[in-house]
């Protein structure tokens, strides 16, 4: 019966998005202003429907009702409760409906935070989220009902995979969602000002906080699937350049660009059609990547070839999202017009070079993604693109991206003299070359690569400080706390996200420079030493767990023969599906981890688990310096939608065009 | 510096786009002429077919019976089939948690001139109910008895 219900709010909730897509859009168009007040009860009476069918699948899961498909095929008795739940969004059909769920959610809070917004704007923005829900929802009951019944009804269900069976992973897709849907709220912004022939600074505004918050959560999501993968896949990488991940870089890269081109768009009311662009394409991004991931086209083309329907009908919904929003934008882009003008040498001219750099590496991503998936489809054979492609073209583009971050918060806008600039920054720049010609050596090695790395990185951070300390000398001497306090919220949300790029930057360089990985055979009793640590493998035990069997080895990590840590990596083996699974073991630290993960079994007799091991023993100098400076990014983000401006009221084409450093803020 | 005419800046700003782009269409180039990996089945690789020299990737089955692993060392030897063409694989290293006797396998590494395979990584990222879909494609190109269309080293860039 619970499912039943689930099913039908689907039907209720896409007949009530079918009149918050068509009815406040005529409104708008013949303002009408009863059509137009429909949008606002219609988004919140969805948004009710959607996560009623949420609770609905969620029960079901919490239950066990294997009389359900999408529960038989994805749970099973023996997983804990809130794996259970956490289930509800590990198949294709949850996580479609927490796609929706999202979207649902997200009109919800554009419904309450919308009080200054002139009402045709809101009702144009609802109208084109509900066109996207209509299209989520068409999609889920047509190919994917997540509540499809399963007829006799399985006994047992078949488990979410092991490798879901984490804690990130039941925060991560929630995140990377919010963030990817996020993206549809710029879009709609996009979308509506495009209609309306009317975008400025105020546009901009209101569409800026909405831009950052998906931003933000992208950020943090990206963060945990990949400190997952460090932690779960077992061979101790942060990043594979693996199709799955390039699908929520690329909004990533993209969202990135907007954020500061909508910068300039409010500040200055240049960059407009640029903006608009933009925001058209992380979305259609965002689709992108819900499209890769789930059509199982990466999986195999043929796959797809062979169950179309869904892959058809996203292509479809694609073509139509993206086509759509870009024929529009051609149409009617010139009305929205360019914007001010300005220097070779200013903020704006960086920011533009920065958005250059940033879409063409986000490019580069694309290509590398889609071509073999292309040259598969077209049967011209077979052929992987490998991380060795990514490195050599991601980091030549983004090193001037990661200079430029340096210049550009203390360029004035419209003009800024180079001179000016360099009397600024002489002294962050003086500190990044010379830390990068001693760094690498005091850590025992130098290489050109490290050398650049350590320059960006320092340069990064000294400029930061550099910015903060020009902004505190410019107050009144003696208080520091005043100074401090003429800045917003949005400005230190900026300092905090670049200070976390250079974090991230350092992070990238130090682990990729000094990382030491030895995969290495030991008996029990066997010690190596393994950059500076003595790792002494005592043995293994057997034992059972919750839904699983494991076997929990013992490593004693020693540091100049003083005890540091004993490390109990695990091999698992799953009752339900007999998947086998390695849990490592890691030292987290802030210099760096130590990381053991359990190979097999490698004695004489086969399978003979008391004899000797194949383990990997891995130092990683400085790995958690990445996660924490894409943390930063993400609490600058979040930081910045603090500011008060954007919840006062704002005075319609408003642009401050003042272009003294103190308006520079933002 | 003064503020250039939009129409001048306009230009400028495009330029310096395509400047941008043609740099990384040269990153892309190059990095296509040494990264990409392409993709052999066993029986290419019995007919010599495959670049020596070159790595590339090897996908099939792992036959069963084939797994010797070399006493003290963390050497495996196995035999990739794709039920045609059997190619002995040399690997030194951990496998990952889904390598098994009978199951789908993908290797990467280069072939020496006696024809046998050694591998640099061995991937098996799928999950217990299908098979990599490149060693799945290769069996059914050798069931087929046809030889799957795969591009040869030069064409393509």
């Amino acid at each position: 019966m619970i499912p039943e219900l689930g099913h039908f709010a689907l039907i209720l909730a896409l007949l009530v998005a079918l009149a918050q897509a068509a009815l406040p859009l005529l409104g708008a168009a013949t303002n009408s202003a009863p059509l137009m007040a429909l949008a606002r009860p219609a988004a919140r009476a969805q948004a009710l429907l959607v996560a009623f069918a949420f609770g609905c699948l969620a029960w079901s899961f919490a239950g066990n009702d294997f009389s359900v498909l999408n529960v038989a095929s994805n749970s099973n008795s023996e997983l804990p409760l809130h794996y259970r739940i956490a289930a509800t969004w590990g198949s294709h059909e949850g996580s479609l409906l927490l796609w929706t769920l999202m979207l649902a959610g997200w009109s919800f809070a554009v419904t309450l935070f919308s009080r200054n917004l002139p009402r045709e704007l809101l009702a144009r923005v609802l109208s084109v989220m509900g066109l996207i829900s209509v299209g989520f929802l068409l999609f889920m009951l047509l190919t994917s009902n997540p509540f499809e019944r399963l007829v006799p009804a399985a006994v047992e269900g078949r488990d979410l995979n092991p490798l879901l069976q984490d804690p990130g992973m039941v925060f991560h897709p929630p995140l990377l969602y919010m963030g990817y849907v996020g993206f549809s709220v710029a879009f709609s912004f996009a979308v509506a000002a495009l209609i309306g022939g009317r975008l400025d600074a105020a546009w901009a505004r209101w569409s800026r906080p909405w831009t950052t918050v998906a931003w933000s959560f992208l950020t943090i999501g990206i963060a945990l699937g990949s400190g997952w993968a460090y932690y779960t896949l077992g061979w101790g990488g942060w990043w594979f350049w693996d199709p799955v991940e390039n699908a929520s870089f690329m909004p990533w890269l993209t969202g990135t660009a907007l954020i500061h081109s909508l910068a300039v768009t409010e500040k200055r009311g240049a960059f407009r059609s640029w903006t608009v662009l933009l925001a058209i394409l992380a979305f259609s991004l965002s689709l992108l990547g819900t499209f890769l991931v789930r059509s199982g086209v990466l999986t195999s083309v043929h796959a797809f070839a062979t169950d179309p329907a869904r892959g058809v009908f996203i292509l479809i919904f694609l073509a139509v999202v993206v086509g759509g929003s870009l024929a529009l934008f051609a149409w009617r882009a010139g009305k929205v017009g360019l914007g001010g003008s300005f220097a070779v040498v200013s903020r704006e001219s960086m920011l533009l070079a920065n958005n250059i750099l940033l879409i063409v590496a986000m490019a580069s991503v694309l290509l590398g993604t889609l071509y073999p998936l292309f040259l598969d489809a077209l049967g011209l054979g077979k052929l992987s693109v490998g991380p060795p492609y990514f490195d050599s073209v991601f980091y030549p583009l983004m090193a001037p991206a990661a200079f430029l971050m340096g210049v550009g918060p203390l360029a004035r806008w419209s003009h800024a003299p180079i001179p000016e600039l360099w009397q600024r920054l002489r002294w962050a720049f003086a500190v990044a070359i010379v830390s990068a010609l001693i760094l690498p050596m005091i850590l025992g090695r130098w290489t050109p690569l490290i050398a650049g790395g350590v320059l960006l990185a320092v340069w990064i951070v000294a400029s930061v400080v550099e910015t903060l300390r020009v902004r505190i000398a410019s107050a009144p001497r003696g208080d520091l706390l005043g100074a401090l306090r003429t800045n917003s919220s949005s400005y230190y949300g900026m300092l905090l996200a670049h200070l976390g790029v250079g974090i991230f930057i350092a992070g990238v360089t130090l682990v990729k420079g000094y990382e030491i990985e030895r995969d290495i055979r030991l008996e029990p009793g066997d010690a190596v030493e393994v950059g500076g640590y003595e790792f002494r493998f005592v043995g293994v035990t057997p034992g059972p767990g919750p839904n699983y069997r494991a076997v929990t080895g013992r490593f004693e990590v020693r540091k100049d023969a003083r005890l540091v840590e004993t490390l109990k990596p695990e091999k698992r083996i799953y009752n339900a599906s007999g998947q086998a699974m390695t849990i490592a073991a890691i030292d987290v630290g802030i210099l760096g981890d130590r990381y053991v993960s359990l190979g097999e079994p490698a004695g004489a007799t086969a399978g003979d688990i008391t004899g000797a091991w194949s383990v990997r023993i891995y130092v990683k100098p400085f790995i958690d310096w990445i996660w924490a400076g894409v943390l930063l990014m993400g609490l600058g983000g979040f930081l910045a939608v603090m500011d008060r401006r954007y919840r006062l009221a704002p005075r319609r084409g408003s642009v401050s065009a003042s272009p003294s450093i103190a308006s520079a803020a933002d | 510096m003064k503020p250039l005419k939009p129409r001048a800046q306009r230009l400028a700003w495009i330029g310096a786009g395509l400047a941008a782009l043609g740099v990384a269409v040269g990153l892309v180039l190059n990095a296509f002429q040494s990264n990409l990996v392409f993709f052999f089945t066993p029986s290419q690789v019995a007919a010599k077919e495959a670049p020596t020299g070159r790595a590339f990737r090897i996908g099939g089955m792992v036959e069963s019976g084939s797994v010797v692993r070399e006493p003290n060392s963390l050497t495996v030897r196995f035999r990739v089939t794709d039920n045609a063409q059997t190619i002995p694989v040399t690997y030194t290293g951990l496998l990952p948690d889904l390598f098994r006797e009978g199951k789908g396998v993908v290797a990467q590494g280069s072939v020496a001139a006696d024809g046998s395979f050694t591998a640099t990584e061995v991937l098996a990222k799928h999950d217990e109910n299908y098979m990599p879909p490149q060693a799945q494609s290769a069996m059914d190109a050798a069931r087929k008895g046809t030889t799957m269309k795969t591009l040869r080293e030069g064409q393509g860039r």
